[in-house]
């Protein structure tokens, strides 16, 4: 039986969306909630001090074992039921949260799971690093079968170490001004953020207090190329809509009309979002919390379609009460399609190759191009360039 | 043919003119919410040297049109450096603007220009002339040269001006020379060897030679407190309480409106409230103050006020938006016959208002119009985003459906200047955007409006203008005859 708090498909069900501001070239549409419960709450925990933080996926820390390395600016306690409610904004009261060793001149936080129970009713995890590692880890495990073309230690070790990079939110400072001249809403619970109107990053929490005080952590966060691309262009247009003159004839058929023109915003920001919202998407549990299940997913993952990753907290109910998802590049796309064909293939190259309507030497290309050349031995790799040159 | 090109100069003649004193009311070149301080001196910079190059008569005519200190002092700088005009009568209009223009000015902008003068290089007989001019007029030159010692200094030896008596020994030699007989150049001298002379020095001046005599903080606000200004009270307010002084005592029933509306904007929430009654009297007595020197009687006025995220303004004009607001909301309470007020993110009492939360200024609007306003005053920076630009389309269909026939004014007042249309930002046609800096000029930019809104011609703008300097300049002629003479300023050489 399967969970119905697992998301099939992505619904902002019990949000609504306002009109944008924009900044330069970044949009950002504010996500409202007009009923708030408040059993569900946020907190930021400062990781800052430390450059660079290994997360242990099994295993004590300091043991042997799978490890996420990232920079990791802050993680997210979450806690559920009303007791807890008052004491999540002490949290950093608490004694700092795992270990810090000295690596040279550096210091290195190691941390235990990206999802770790603190307390009867609380929850400390890594935000947007959950989903990513949930990424990284697809098909971690590599060749089941031992073909020919894999090497040794693609079939020994899988696919490690898999690298992704990405862009921290400081690196646009039109990201940094966006973010400082933009008014919250009083019920606003979460942003979606657009740049040269492609969406980037979709970000909700439960309570419009815990937003407020996340609303900067956002530009810690990471996000995909995207953020940098468009780099030229200065502004994403101001949009307005016009009223229609022909239908007041009093000042309550005005209001009415400006009713009409936020419901048109929000149709049309849920257009704009439509890579996002309500397309199909695969998760997996990752954690039940109480009555809440936290998941992470991914879209598609086709290369011709905007694809995101990203996690989610859903309610006993079906609302969404936690969302942070990151906009996949082109290339993470193409390298994941890739993965997902071969897994999907039993890792066979003629079957893979076949079904992409290509051939086997062009398919190993394709992997090495992708980055994953690692992954197949030298001389298969140097025959498939061999043949390649002389054009066949 | 002719005729369409000659309506089209005036009219383009007419919309420089109105943006350039718009820009005038509400710039001071510095950080803006949404713009940074380079972006606005860039802008107002361009503006000036425009109008100055292509409407000189109007330009310096802009001094007496109630425009903010800043903009004054930019535009005698501006006039002083391109030298006097040929006609004599325009000469003569020329410098007596000018003359009363730096004699207008609070002192430390005054003398703020004759140092600029310097580093602009700007010296030819008028400037040396209006500088001597203006030192003559001071009512207590040595205490000028104490606290202004540096800048009075830098006009003296740019303007090669002499001043008589132990004047120039002491912007020369200053602490080094063995006495002087003027008391209070000698309190100057001491108070570099004696701590107890500190406290009869204005407050900037002992400030520095407090630190050079490592005498706590606490102490000396507590000594110097009898010598404080006004502003200088309550400037001091909050870091007073940080070190641990007590906190000067401050006079809100001599404070200007504006000043007083950042400064109850600075307290928190909970001294707002408890002393709630003491501060809305003192915001209504100091708007009755403004409107006894510039009566304005309105009818039904409805106010529609920005107190949104935006109106936090900057680090160099904190909450400046939300206080011009707050004052507003005092002065046209104070001057309307019915008053009603709708802020964009209701408040229940105004003492209160915090700059929170999305620019929704449609809902206020409706409701203000819904409620049979005589005349709307929005007092916003111009950026409505919730939804955007609805105030525009508000307001056209509004004019063009319900109300063709004008009945109901609408204005928008701008504290904020936008570097990038050279003008405050607009809500569109249907309304008159006017620049302001503080909420004392609103009564005077109401007056303004109807030159912004476009329908008044350039005749009348200039009749508008030419009717302010003839005011003015009384008032200024009216000022000097008051004021008693002070010490003579010669000069080196023999010109008038």
């Amino acid at each position: 039986m399967t969970d119905t708090r697992l998301i099939q498909r992505l619904e902002p069900k019990g949000l609504r969306l306002a009109p944008s501001q924009v900044f330069g070239r970044i949009r950002l549409v504010p996500v409202l909630r007009d009923e708030v419960k408040g059993d569900l709450r946020f907190a930021r925990r400062d990781y800052s001090d430390a450059p660079l933080s290994v997360v242990a996926l099994e295993g004590a820390p300091t043991s042997r074992g799978l490890k996420y390395v990232s920079y990791i600016p802050h993680g997210m306690v979450v806690s559920w039921g009303n007791r807890q409610a008052e004491a999540v904004y002490g949290t950093r009261l608490q004694a700092p949260e795992g270990k810090k060793v000295k690596v040279g001149p550096f210091s290195v936080r190691l941390l235990h799971r990206m999802v770790h129970r603190e307390d009867r009713n609380q929850l400390r995890m890594l935000p947007l690093h959950l989903a990513m590692e949930g990424f990284l880890a697809l098909h971690f495990g590599g060749p089941d079968i031992a073909w020919a073309e894999y090497s040794r230690e693609a079939l020994s070790h899988g696919l490690s170490p898999r690298v992704e990079g990405v862009v921290p939110g400081w690196a646009s400072s039109a990201l940094d001004g966006a973010l400082r001249t933009f008014e919250v809403h009083e019920q606003q619970v979460g942003l979606l953020l657009f740049n040269a109107d492609e969406l980037l990053s979709a970000f909700v929490v439960a309570h419009p207090d815990d937003y407020r005080l996340l609303h900067r952590t956002l530009l810690e966060d990471f996000y995909g190329d995207l953020l940098l691309q468009y780099g030229y262009l200065l502004e994403a247009p101001e949009l307005g809509l016009p009223l229609d003159a022909k239908r007041v004839s009093s000042v309550e058929d005005l209001r009415t009309e400006v009713a009409r023109m936020r419901a048109d915003w929000a149709a049309f920001h849920g257009f704009m979002a439509g890579g996002l919202f309500g397309v199909e998407v695969t998760s997996r549990k990752v954690y039940e919390a109480g009555p809440f299940l936290l998941q992470h997913f991914h879209t598609s993952l086709v290369p011709s379609e905007e694809n995101h990753l990203g996690e989610a907290i859903v309610g006993p109910d079906g609302t969404l009460e936690y969302l942070k998802t990151y906009r996949l590049s082109a290339a993470q796309t193409r390298r994941a399609y890739l993965l997902q064909q071969l897994a999907a293939s039993s890792w066979n190259m003629e079957d893979t190759a076949e079904k992409l309507g290509s051939t086997r030497q062009e398919l190993l290309l394709r992997l090495h191009n992708a980055g994953f050349g690692y992954l197949l031995k030298d001389h298969v790799l140097e025959e498939a360039r061999r043949s390649k040159a002389r054009g066949s | 043919m002719a005729v369409a090109a000659e309506v089209r100069i005036e009219q383009v003649a007419r919309e420089d003119l109105v943006m350039f004193v718009n820009a005038c009311f509400s710039c001071t070149g510095q950080r803006e919410f949404y713009g940074d301080a380079r972006g606005q001196s860039v802008s107002i910079e361009f503006l000036h040297q425009y109008i100055l190059g292509n409407y000189r008569r109007l330009y310096r005519r802009t001094l007496a049109a109630g425009i903010n200190h800043f903009n004054q002092a930019q535009i005698i700088l501006n006039l002083l450096a391109v030298g006097s005009p040929a006609d004599p009568v325009e000469r003569q209009e020329e410098g007596s603007l000018i003359a009363a223009a730096l004699r207008g000015l609070p002192t430390q902008r005054a003398f703020r220009v004759l140092e600029s003068l310097r580093s602009r290089h700007i010296n030819n007989r008028r400037a040396r002339a209006i500088a001597r001019e203006y030192l003559a007029g001071r009512s207590n030159l040595p205490f000028d040269a104490v606290k202004y010692r540096a800048k009075l200094r830098a006009a003296v030896v740019h303007g090669h001006l002499k001043l008589d008596g132990e004047l120039g020994p002491f912007l020369f030699h200053g602490w080094k020379k063995r006495v002087y007989t003027q008391p209070l150049l000698e309190t100057f001298r001491k108070a570099h060897f004696a701590q107890e002379a500190l406290y009869e020095l204005p407050y900037t001046v002992a400030e520095g030679l407090a630190q050079k005599h490592g005498v706590p903080r606490d102490v000396f606000l507590q000594r110097i407190e009898p010598r404080l200004t006004q502003a200088e009270r309550l400037r001091l307010q909050e870091s007073a309480a940080r070190h641990g002084a007590v906190e000067p005592q401050v006079d809100l029933s001599r404070a200007p409106l504006t000043k007083l509306a950042l400064y109850v904007l600075s307290m928190k929430d909970e001294v707002r409230e408890a002393r709630r009654d003491e501060l809305h009297t003192a915001l209504e007595r100091a708007s009755a103050r403004v409107l006894a020197r510039a009566p304005a009687s309105l009818g039904r006025v409805a106010a529609v006020l920005d107190n949104s995220y935006s109106s936090s303004g900057s680090l160099q004009k904190r909450r400046r938006p939300l206080g011009v607001a707050l004052a507003s909301h005092y002065l046209l309470s104070a001057s309307a016959r019915e008053y009603r007020a709708f802020w964009t993110c209701p408040v229940e009492e105004p003492l209160l208002v915090t700059a929170r939360g999305q620019t929704d200024l449609a809902t206020p609007l409706l409701d203000a119009l819904a409620w049979g306003a005589e005349l709307v005053v929005i007092v916003s920076d111009g950026y409505d985003n919730d939804p955007p630009k609805a105030v525009a389309e508000l307001t056209r269909v509004f004019r063009e459906r319900l109300d063709p026939g004008r009945r109901t004014a609408l204005v928008h007042v701008n504290p904020v200047f936008d570097a990038e249309e050279y003008s405050p930002r607009s809500f569109g046609g249907a309304v008159a955007t006017v620049g302001v800096r503080d909420a004392e000029d609103v009564p005077t930019v109401l007056g303004f409006a109807r030159f912004a809104e476009g329908t008044a011609s350039l005749a009348e703008l200039e009749r508008y203008l030419s009717a302010r300097v003839v005011s003015w300049l009384e008032r200024d002629a009216h000022r000097i005859a008051s004021a008693a003479p002070g010490v003579s300023v010669s000069v080196e050489e023999g010109e008038a």
